[in-house]
């Protein structure tokens, strides 16, 4: 099982090549808390989470779903997404820590 | 408070269905409250050592250490499911008789008590670091009103107790002679959903094909996120939004476990046709 997924690991970096969308959390809100992607496109997205609490980027738009410890910093992959806008938010905090990603058709 | 119980209890929710069905399908099994009690303790002991460490299997495998660590545990899950349901297509006839004529536990099934057993500490332990983590920040941030939010926390939890009792209240008021074709569908169905589900996180954090993100958006009949959704997505693996791989991995998997039954079922009970047919798997009458 672990032999099959680290014989994957190599091939998959390319699709980290793709756009990124960097997110950080701080005092339980998101900064920035509304990002553009192109829409029909595979990308990734970086969350960093400066608060002393857990938090779990959560998003069923975009069907993920990851824990952030104190400190650190996740990546996820997302899309490709149809035109629209997609919600995101930190499970833990969904009072404050909301934000949206929406897609744009390419020009 | 309100919302501190909703947050836990989402989390708890599946595991709560799972451990309910596993209880209905181990009915009569002698010591089987020991190997769910034994599930459950290890599940939550192991949710806390896997909160204590969160940071560092998240930046585990270049970042993909929780994607690989969930959808291992899942396929662990699926294996066990699947060994129970073809040890009850061999032992199952046999086991329901003995419980009619002596109306008492049968004290074989052990090994399957065990897998069982580690389907339920899987069950557990999956959601229940993402409960820890959240009950810790509670505890940790300096928030008034943090004993109600805590309070939420247990009250989320002991909800997720009582969808376990409903579940298997349910489930053993179907007469024994048919319990274990029941639960035996049941549990092939939780397990290709599993399956479905491993693939979709693996495929998520792109480290197997995804045969297409989204073979159908059905969200407008049944949001997976809805409380209906969610029972149907634990309890038959629903999807509103499926890949490609995880639709092949459920039907794979469901496949497997249904034809294996069958095969075995068929070997195994031939000089006792007439009285313990209906205990057989998978017979739809």
């Amino acid at each position: 099982m672990a032999a099959l997924v680290l014989a994957c690991l190599p091939a998959s970096e390319t699709a980290f090549a793709a756009d990124v969308v960097t997110l950080m959390l701080k005092d339980h809100r998101f900064t920035p808390n509304e990002v553009n992607v192109s829409a029909g496109e595979r990308f990734r997205i970086e969350v960093e989470n400066r608060d002393s609490t857990p938090a779990e980027f959560e998003s069923s738009d975009l069907r993920v779903e990851k824990i952030v410890v104190p400190g650190g910093k996740i990546t996820v992959m997302a899309g490709p997404l149809k035109p629209g806008t997609y919600k995101f938010f930190d499970d833990y905090h969904p009072d404050t820590a909301t934000g949206t990603i929406t897609a744009k058709p390419k020009e | 408070m309100l919302a501190s119980m909703l947050i836990v209890f989402r989390e708890v929710f599946e595991a709560g269905l799972i451990v309910g069905i596993v209880a209905a399908a181990t009915r009569g099994i002698l010591h089987r409250g020991l190997f769910i009690g034994g599930g459950i303790t290890t599940g939550v002991a192991g949710a806390v050592v896997l909160a204590f460490f969160a940071g560092a299997l998240s930046d585990a495998l270049g970042g993909r250490g929780q994607e690989v660590f969930n959808a291992s545990i899942l396929i662990i899950a699926v294996l066990m499911l699947g060994w129970h349901n073809l040890w009850v297509a061999s032992h199952g006839r046999e086991m329901a008789r003995q419980m009619k004529v002596m109306g008492q536990a049968v004290a074989a099934g052990e090994t399957s008590l065990i897998a069982m057993a580690v389907v339920v500490g899987v069950a557990v332990l999956r959601e229940g670091a993402e409960v820890v983590l959240f009950l810790y920040g509670i505890a940790a941030s300096t928030n008034e009103g943090w004993a109600a939010l805590l309070l939420g926390g247990a009250l989320g939890i002991a909800l997720g107790g009582a969808v376990s009792l409903v579940v298997y209240a349910g489930l053993v008021a179907i007469p024994i002679h048919r319990l274990f074709s029941v639960t035996s569908w049941l549990i092939a169905l939780v397990a290709a959903g599993m399956a479905g589900q491993a693939a979709a996180v693996l495929a998520g954090a792109d480290l197997i094909p995804s045969w297409g993100y989204q073979l159908w958006d059905s969200r407008w009949l049944l949001s997976q996120d809805s409380v209906p959704g969610r029972a149907l997505h634990a309890l038959v693996g629903y999807a509103d939004r499926p890949m490609g791989v995880q639709l092949v991995a459920y039907i794979v998997v469901l496949f497997a476990l249904i034809v294996g039954a069958r095969l075995i079922a068929g070997k195994s009970g031939s000089p006792d046709r007439s009285s313990g047919r209906s205990a057989t798997p998978f017979r739809a009458s």
